[in-house]
């Protein structure tokens, strides 16, 4: 797709994009050259010298046990964020939709967290279910939970998972109900009069009619799994307790932060692009299809 | 105030697509032009070309006597009247039509005289500070107009103006466009594809296909001698009946020295339902297949059955086909009647087998 | 829309209130904790209602901050926070817009080529190729500066493909009826695109600002100097896990301030913000 009109120039155009090209070269191109070159290199203790070792930091990393474990842990957070959080939005989103009475104030009342800080969130939470100050924690006491997620790992993850998938409701809230408002009426009606019940008529015309939103918001949810948590993590629980809530980007952070292995944390940066690369590629070859190139 | 020139101009794009082959026109001073043909003839990117917004890659474009092929269209001295108006959505109608006299540094008192004297005739004066989207279409049409005359140019150039109004509208604007330009005589180019407009609306008719021109001249004129058959439908609605004849035919009625099939053309107004055959006329016999009245007048769709061929005297045989007759009132013969209709000698158009040419006879 | 009754009217009223009560728990919470006494909450005793150290428990946060190891008022993180968001929001639609213009409205070599080379920084947050950056930043001398925590962030391409696809939508006859009236590229962009882009560019506005506002992993790290922490990059240093020193009504103080600007600005402009987010997921 090209305009037909345009302007005819032989400098202007470079000077409008050599902004953001110079920018995107140093701040993005440059640093992503330099993952790939350090993840083929060994440092030494001193960070002196460095050998050209191909592969074997990638190697090192498949053979190293709390690696794939990070991987796993990833993966299942993930997943466990996007199926809770957007069940619970969906949820939401098809009542929300009915023609009731101050639905728009429904939306403003759903939509705002979204605007809450990945750490803050992992504030809000730690504060609520701390074992000893805890609001919340108080009551699982009472229930009989021996609730200690600074020390017990499942509990520590569960929390997670929670907290990150509260802060994507409203996110997933909005499409689902700009999803559901994009159906026609009539269809509803053309099922209503074929005498499906409402439970029926949402199973076999709703959802199967939002599931480009589904799929779309999946993929979304997984990538924001995989990064915005981090803040959650960083100071909910450190990536402890041990190594239980270390996820890939909380690994390529601490790995280079505190272990100073330069040559891993780059192999892992490098496994992390491929990752994401694969997932925005699957987004917008089933997904994107308004843009063209 | 100028004439425009086109010499053996031609437009190939770089694929190697020839989309103007090769066009020469003349518009002299005042003279109102109007470019008309099928969509995809070539006549829009005629028009862009003049404008300066398309490049010329053959010939050349003269307005009032200098070369403008590599001028740029600010500097040609042209206005332009766009298919979907292309106001400024942001603007006002006043600074809309001011917009283009502001960048060419008019002082602002000139400005606003010229504006208002632009809106007044237009009747736009009442909505000077208005968005476009607060207009309706017949408005927004006359902004866009407005936005041209201001500017006093050589040359007005219209694409397809009117197309985004509804038929009503159209009828009146078409007039107003008519009555404008007879004021401000300046010399015009109009595209369009609707061949009512352009017979109401030129002095000059250029006929395009194809990216050729297929013929130019008075609209009337045009109408009454069309030069090839792809003319002769195109001009005139319903459109000329066609049938291709056998030169033996076309010598013993037509006379001349014929020696070659042809294709006789007979607009539908032409006919009339008789029993008689006028001396060097014809006749057709008719099965009326299908009537529309309109009130002042009536179609007859009929075809020539294979059969009642031989029954005509004369032209003899005339290969099967449907006729369009066009008659006045209301009075019409049944579906399914036979009927035989004639036109005489002066109304029939005679054109060479490929329809290339008109044979005069 | 088909009817609901009565009944099913009701459970939807009653599942939607549910939802929001569960949104808005936490931050009750937050809020709460934010006015009441420290040694309370330490002893895991504190109270569902407000106390009454609202006063005292802001005005220590904005200009004091902690006792404990870092001494930085919130007043001057949130100062920081708003000067990276506006940074990065602003820089992001200038130079974006800018870029896109180029792209789309002229023909030139390798025109292409640097389409692609933008559009492919889509797909990488900064998160994956931190370290690198890092190392760039410190070589250039921009730790601890705006520069540092804004460029980093800017060097993405939503912005420009928004604004091509904006682009692409506007009738190439304004910018030849542009072209006839006399003006040329840079009157062109300035005088009809850049007014018709409005809109989207506040859109844009409002969810940059937010995602800005927001960023934590990259301030964390560039940043080192006290001052010149951000209030997400603070509001971490102040709980310490293992230790009861935590000032739990400050922090939580924190955690309200560092919500308020970006939820005021999604409740506030809430049309251009649910059309911001939908136009840069697209």
């Amino acid at each position: 797709m090209q305009k037909q009109a345009i302007f005819q120039s032989k400098l202007l155009p470079y000077a409008l994009v050599a902004p953001q090209l110079a920018i995107v070269l140093i701040f993005f191109y440059w640093p992503a050259l330099q993952a790939v070159i350090q993840s083929f290199l060994l440092q030494d203790a001193f960070g002196l010298s460095s050998t050209f070792v191909w592969f074997e930091n990638y190697i090192e990393l498949f053979k190293d046990p709390a690696y794939f474990e990070a991987v796993v842990r990833t993966f299942v957070f993930s997943f466990a964020i996007a199926v809770s959080s957007l069940s619970f939005a969906l949820l939401l989103a098809v009542m929300a939709d009915k023609p009731l009475r101050g639905s728009m104030l429904y939306r403003t009342l759903l939509i705002w967290p979204y605007a809450v800080a990945p750490p803050v969130v992992g504030v809000l939470w730690i504060f609520m279910l701390h074992p000893s100050l805890g609001v919340l924690s108080r009551y699982l006491r009472g229930l009989g939970v021996d609730w200690n997620p600074l020390l017990d790992g499942n509990q520590a993850a569960g929390l997670i998972i929670l907290a990150a998938a509260w802060k994507q409701i409203s996110y997933n809230f909005l499409f689902f109900l700009a999803g559901l408002q994009a159906i026609p009426r009539s269809v509803f009606e053309a099922a209503a009069i074929d005498g499906a019940r409402p439970m029926r008529r949402f199973w076999t015309v709703t959802f199967p009619l939002l599931s480009p939103t589904i799929f779309f918001l999946l993929v979304v949810n997984i990538v924001y799994a995989f990064f915005d948590t981090f803040g959650i993590i960083d100071t909910m629980t450190r990536g402890g307790p041990g190594t239980s809530t270390v996820t890939l980007v909380y690994k390529v952070y601490s790995d280079g932060l505190l272990g100073g292995n330069l040559g891993s944390s780059a192999a892992q940066s490098v496994i992390l692009m491929v990752m994401v690369i694969v997932l925005t590629g699957i987004q917008f070859r089933f997904v994107e299809r308004k843009v063209t190139y | 105030m100028a004439n425009v020139t086109l010499r053996n101009v031609r437009k190939t794009y770089t694929g190697g697509f020839e989309a103007i082959k090769g066009v020469n026109v003349d518009v002299a001073d005042g003279q109102f032009c109007v470019l008309v043909g099928p969509s995809g003839c070539g006549k829009s990117t005629l028009l862009r070309m003049v404008a300066g917004l398309e490049t010329v890659t053959g010939g050349e474009i003269d307005i009032g006597g200098r070369v403008v092929n590599q001028i740029e269209p600010a500097d040609r001295d042209i206005a332009m009247v766009f298919q979907n108006y292309a106001l400024y959505p942001h603007m006002s109608v006043f600074n809309n039509m001011a917009y283009g006299l502001r960048n060419r540094g008019m002082a602002e008192a000139e400005v606003k005289t010229r504006v208002e004297e632009a809106a007044r005739v237009l009747e736009l004066a009442p909505m000077l500070e208005r968005k476009p989207r607060q207009l309706s279409g017949g408005q927004r049409q006359r902004v866009a107009m407005g936005r041209a005359i201001v500017r006093q140019p050589k040359v007005f150039l219209f694409d397809e103006p009117l197309s985004n109004l509804d038929a009503k509208l159209r009828i009146a604007m078409r007039v107003e466009i008519r009555k404008l330009q007879r004021r401000l005589n300046t010399t015009s180019i109009y595209v369009t594809h609707d061949q009512l407009e352009a017979m109401t609306l030129a002095d000059v008719l250029v006929v395009m296909n194809g990216g050729q021109v297929e013929q130019i001249g008075n609209p009337l004129a045009i109408y009454e001698k069309p030069a090839t058959t792809f003319v002769a439908s195109f001009i005139g609605a319903p459109p000329m009946n066609l049938m291709s004849t056998r030169a033996d035919e076309i010598k013993s009625q037509l006379g001349g020295g014929a020696t070659e099939a042809g294709i006789l053309g007979i607009r539908p107004e032409d006919f009339v339902i008789t029993d008689q055959t006028p001396a060097g006329g014809v006749a057709l016999p008719l099965t009326v297949e299908a009537i529309e009245r309109v009130g002042a007048e009536t179609f007859v769709y009929g075809t020539r059955a294979q059969d009642e061929q031989r029954v005509a005297a004369t032209p003899g045989e005339l290969p099967p086909g449907e006729v369009i007759v066009r008659i006045p009132g209301t009075e019409a013969p049944a579906i399914g009647a036979r009927i035989r209709v004639a036109a005489v000698r002066a109304k029939l158009h005679l054109f060479s087998g490929d329809g290339r040419t008109r044979i005069e006879a | 829309m088909v009817e609901e009754e009565g009944f099913r009217r009701y459970v939807a009223h009653a599942i939607l209130w549910i939802g929001i009560a569960i949104v808005a728990f936490p931050v009750y919470i937050a809020i709460v904790a934010s006015t009441q006494d420290n040694a309370l909450i330490a002893n895991g005793q504190m109270s569902l209602l407000p106390g009454g150290h609202f006063f005292e428990v802001y005005y220590k946060t904005i200009f004091v901050g902690t006792s404990g190891s870092t001494r930085e008022p919130v007043g001057n993180m949130m100062l920081n926070s708003l000067v990276m968001a506006l940074a990065i929001a602003i820089g992001k639609i200038a130079i974006s817009i800018i870029s896109a213009y180029a792209i789309v409205y002229f023909r030139f070599p390798f025109r292409m080529a640097i389409f692609w080379i933008i559009f492919i920084t889509l797909m990488l947050p900064v998160e994956v190729r931190i370290y690198p950056t890092y190392k760039i930043v410190a070589d250039l001398h921009m730790l601890d500066s705006y520069a540092g925590l804004a460029l980093p962030l800017i060097a993405s391409a939503t912005a420009t493909l928004l604004f091509r696809q904006f682009f692409m939508t506007v009738p190439d006859e304004l910018l030849e009826a542009s072209r006839i009236d006399g003006a040329g590229p840079l009157r062109f962009f300035w005088d009809t695109l850049l007014p018709l882009s409005r809109t989207n560019m506040a859109a844009l506005f409002v969810i940059l600002f937010i995602l800005g506002w927001n960023q934590y992993l990259w301030p964390l790290l560039i940043t080192t100097r006290d001052d010149m922490q951000t209030i997400q990059v603070g509001i971490r240093k102040m709980i310490t896990t293992t230790d009861a020193l935590t000032e739990w009504p400050i922090v939580m103080a924190t955690a309200v301030l560092a919500m308020l600007p970006p939820v005021f600005v999604v409740v506030a402009m809430q049309k251009l913000f649910v059309r911001g987010l939908v136009e840069t997921e697209k």
